[in-house]
């Protein structure tokens, strides 16, 4: 008997669209793309706040034009996304034992949130949105 | 098999990661405030100005957009090999060289205020 | 018990002679409980003699009824009919070579296996006089989880890292080197790294989490390659920043 093992082909980036659970892990690659994104436009403002006043407040400005307002809420929304898998994915990276037991999953993904949002409401305090 | 050298890059990806987790969103709605006409205090010009005179505050700038640009960097470079992208070694050259370029850029600014 | 004709579309493939493979398709009675083995075991008994397909226990033990179910990587003792509604296509596990029919060659993982060191090498030779290993409850759940694969391969088939990069040494390897770290009887942490903290071992996984999300035993392999990269960075910088360190 004669063997002839056949290989099947994968495709080169199709293989995204064969399940949804590869669409969920490619928009989580794809966050990268807002947080660089929008870290290079703050490395741009700070630029223009060294800059002087008139740069800065044009730099301002430009944010508020239709693009930048677009732009703000994508990655807002992609950044959000960024956050959540990664807290709800730190408790399998980071396990704690305790005596016998694990720390259950929720707990530490729930420690990550909470500091997540006294972190951003004190954020938000502290330069005056509020 | 010799042990990989990934780690070097990958320790500053995690803690990246890690720091726009925490932090990215809750930068992104203070500037998103500012653009729809209601910049926080924090955002004007003078107070900004004094903000970053502050070495402490220059640090950890320039910390959080090292961190933030390289595990963007390296989690692009994943994608892009995910994607079919082969010439790995020349797309994280391309991309880690960003990052660093880019904070440079941040320190000189900050350098000057 | 309600009777149900289902049918099954199946991948064939008889390398003496066929180029490339072909699908066939089976109407089948079914019990309203059946699995998709069962449907293939009747498919074998009573209608195609010459369907070739690797399986066992039944049960979901021994891990030998790997295949892709609608696409799905699923063990076919696991996969009930009646989840499933219209034609139902069987394939072989993805990311392998097909042998004939659903029938992989699984040379390779059986090679990495191997490779990864998956016995217990104690930290230094203890006679029989000297008595046995102990270990408490706390140290047994550091590590019973990773005990729990079967081997099905499933876990090759979900990965998107092992379907672009053959080499990849993979999740149920890399986790069994795990477990066997992870074991307080256990000395040969450091001959596996040499295997597993390469650019084949556990640096090509990018975290999809596609393994864990399809073991039919909730091993969580994904959770296993993440802490071995963890520690894998952890050695890195303290073998290169501190090198007078002696573990």
């Amino acid at each position: 008997m004669s063997r002839k093992p056949y290989h099947r082909e994968v495709p080169k980036a199709g293989w995204v669209f064969d399940h949804p659970r590869y669409m969920r892990y490619m928009a989580r690659e794809f966050t990268c793309l807002f947080i660089g994104g929008y870290t290079l436009l703050l490395v741009v403002g700070i630029g223009r706040l060294a800059a002087g006043r008139a740069d800065y407040e044009a730099f301002l400005e430009a944010l508020g034009s239709p693009l930048g307002i677009a732009f703000h809420v994508l990655a807002l929304g992609f950044a959000i996304y960024h956050s959540v898998t990664w807290f709800n994915l730190t408790p399998k990276a980071l396990p704690v034992q305790i005596g016998e037991d694990f720390m259950p999953d929720k707990v530490i993904a729930g420690a990550h949130y909470a500091v997540w949002a006294v972190l951003s409401l004190g954020i938000l305090f502290l330069s005056g949105a509020f | 098999m010799a042990k990989s050298n990934k780690p070097l890059v990958w320790g500053p990806f995690a803690a990246g990661g890690t720091i726009t987790a925490f932090v990215t969103p809750v930068l992104i709605l203070l500037t998103l405030l500012a653009a729809l006409g209601h910049a926080p205090d924090l955002l004007a010009f003078d107070r900004l100005h004094a903000f970053a005179s502050n070495w402490f505050a220059k640090l950890a700038i320039v910390g959080v957009v090292f961190l933030s640009l390289w595990s963007a960097a390296h989690r692009l470079r994943i994608t892009c090999y995910d994607l079919g992208v082969r010439a790995d070694t020349l797309v994280a050259t391309v991309l880690y060289i960003v990052a660093i370029v880019a904070t440079i850029a941040t320190a000189i600014y900050l350098w000057g205020i | 018990m309600n009777e149900r004709e289902i049918e099954l579309e199946v991948l064939r493939y008889d390398p003496e002679v066929d180029e490339k493979p072909r699908f066939q398709r089976y109407k089948v009675p079914c019990k309203s409980d059946w699995v998709v083995l069962d449907a293939l075991n009747h498919v074998k008994a009573e209608q195609d003699p010459t369907l070739s397909y690797r399986w066992s226990c039944h049960m979901a033990v021994c891990g030998s009824c790997g295949m892709m179910v609608n696409g799905e990587p699923k063990l076919a003792c696991k996969a009930f009919l009646r989840n499933y509604t219209g034609v139902i296509r069987v394939e072989p596990l993805a990311h392998f070579p097909i042998e004939r029919d659903l029938v992989t060659v699984i040379d390779d993982f059986m090679d990495k296996l191997k490779r990864v060191r998956p016995y217990l090498i104690p930290k230094e030779e203890k006679s029989l006089a000297a008595g046995e290993y102990r270990q408490t409850p706390a140290e047994l759940k550091k590590y019973k989880q990773y005990t729990q694969c079967i081997n099905c391969m499933l876990c090759y088939a979900a990965c998107p890292e092992y379907g672009l990069i053959p080499k990849f040494i993979g999740p149920a390897a890399i986790t069994l080197a795990h477990r066997y770290n992870q074991d307080s009887r256990d000395g040969g942490r450091e001959q596996r790294q040499e295997e597993i903290a390469t650019s084949e071992g556990v640096w090509e996984c990018s975290f999809a989490g596609a393994c864990s999300e399809v073991c039919p035993e909730h091993v969580d392999p994904a959770s296993a390659l993440q802490q071995v990269k963890i520690e894998s960075t952890i050695d890195w910088y303290r073998d290169h920043l501190m090198p007078w360190l002696k573990k």
